[in-house]
């Protein structure tokens, strides 16, 4: 039961993939990426987990002591997510231009790259 | 490993599943927002209040909203 | 490639990528485990620089040059969507896109919740040092509370309070003071994003050196490009129609 953690993020990276194979759609290729993304994020978490460890904020409460799960992987995270769906708007940006100019968004239908 | 942390992870594995298994993309969207939530849960109890802050604004609201903005515009398009 | 093959091919895929994840998952510390050497360091640092958010330390003060690239990064993709989304030649931008009136409720409720949001994400970013929060959050928390305007009323609303030309500039703002207390860096002591101020005494508002400095710039950036993308795909979606098309 240890690496259950682990599990569930590589089965939602997959899982993202595989949705992303088998769409019809390219908003929805788009989303099912963004599973696959939260998926490393689970990932990277539970790496830094500690059990019975407290969060890495210190205040008046709780005084600066090294029982504190790991802030580095929570830095990574933190500014992907935010990056990531910047990223996530440029590819729906691209999939609006090409519903303009090929009409469809159907990926099996965008067969040729046209000029 | 606790019980809620085990729990947690079931309902993020299982929102996971139902984003990408829903075919139409304006239902996902809303699906997606559940996701971002059950996302949020987890990470607060896997004690990153930082993690949490930003996925709840992030996969609950921002990408939501783009994703159906986006729709709104590719289907007047058809 | 026919369908089929596609099928087998991604099954394929998927269990190759299965079996190497498992054996990796396999070899790894145990979920929960004491063993973070990374904590170990990271830890005392913050605490010596006065940051009682060790995150917001790790992200502004220790390892600010990965935030720079992911800055850089959500600078490209705002700066992408807005050449993207502009219309083209055969297109025009109308100016009203009409309007609808929502439900009395939910007009109460963003005009009640749209003030308070603001003053929520502000307090976010600005205190990212103490708290968890910091310039990420707090930018993004700005930028969609703006947007309950949208939700209560009306989209012109809105816009007169979102004047574009500013919002532009205030993203480049903010990236550019972000790299520029990086030069400030080198200019004090000789290491490009040092942390030039004095700690301070911990847990208060002035302390943690720069990293206060480097919130508010990462906030603005945040909060600017995402009211940006917003904003062209709403125009996109009301204001942009194809010359001669009903739609």
């Amino acid at each position: 039961m240890n690496i259950y953690a682990y599990i569930v993020a590589g089965v939602l990276v997959v899982l993202g993939g595989v949705g992303i194979a088998r769409s019809r759609d390219l908003v929805h290729a788009i989303v099912c990426l963004s599973v696959s993304q939260s998926g490393t994020y689970v990932l990277l978490l539970a790496i830094g987990f500690q059990q019975g460890a407290a969060a890495p904020v210190f205040g008046s409460t709780s005084k600066p002591t090294k029982n504190v799960v790991d802030p580095v992987v929570q830095a990574m995270t933190l500014t992907d997510i935010v990056v990531s769906a910047t990223v996530t708007a440029l590819l729906l940006a691209l999939a609006i231009q090409i519903a303009k100019t090929h009409g469809t968004v159907d990926p099996d239908e965008l067969t040729a790259l046209e000029g | 490993m606790t019980v809620l942390i085990a729990i947690a992870l079931t309902l993020v594995l299982a929102g996971g599943v139902a984003v990408v298994f829903s075919r139409d993309p304006q239902r996902q969207a809303v699906t997606l927002s559940v996701y971002g939530m059950l996302m949020t849960l987890l990470f607060f109890l896997l004690a990153a209040p930082d993690v949490a802050l930003s996925q709840v604004v992030v996969g609950t609201v921002l990408v939501p909203l783009m994703v159906m903005l986006a729709i709104r515009k590719i289907r007047g398009h058809r | 490639m026919s369908r089929s093959l596609r099928w087998v091919v991604l099954g394929v895929g998927v269990a190759g990528i299965g079996v190497v994840l498992l054996l990796a998952f396999l070899g790894m510390p145990d979920f929960g485990s004491t063993h973070h050497p990374y904590r170990d360091l990271a830890v005392p640092a913050a605490v010596r620089h006065g940051t009682a958010n060790v995150v917001s330390s790790v992200n502004f003060d220790q390892r600010a040059i990965d935030t720079l690239g992911e800055e850089t990064i959500l600078f490209g993709s705002v700066l992408a969507v807005a050449a993207l989304l502009r219309p083209a030649d055969d297109e025009e931008q109308q100016q009203d896109p009409g309007s609808r009136v929502p439900l009395q409720a939910t007009r109460l409720f963003g005009y009640v919740l749209m003030p308070l949001t603001l003053v929520v994400g502000i307090d976010i970013v600005v205190h990212g040092h103490v708290t968890p929060g910091g310039g990420f959050q707090g930018g993004v928390v700005l930028a969609t509370g703006l947007h309950l305007l949208y939700v209560a009323g009306r989209y012109r609303s809105m816009e007169r309070l979102r004047p574009m030309p500013l919002v532009e500039v205030s993203e480049a703002a903010g990236t550019a003071a972000f790299a520029a207390l990086g030069f400030a860096g080198i200019g004090v002591t000789g290491s490009f994003l040092a942390n030039v101020l004095p700690p301070g005494s911990f847990g208060q508002l002035f302390s943690a050196g720069a990293v206060p400095l480097f919130n508010v710039a990462v906030g603005l950036a945040v909060a600017s490009g995402c009211v940006v993308m917003l904003a062209k795909f709403f125009e996109q979606v009301f204001l942009v129609r194809n010359e001669g098309d009903g739609r």
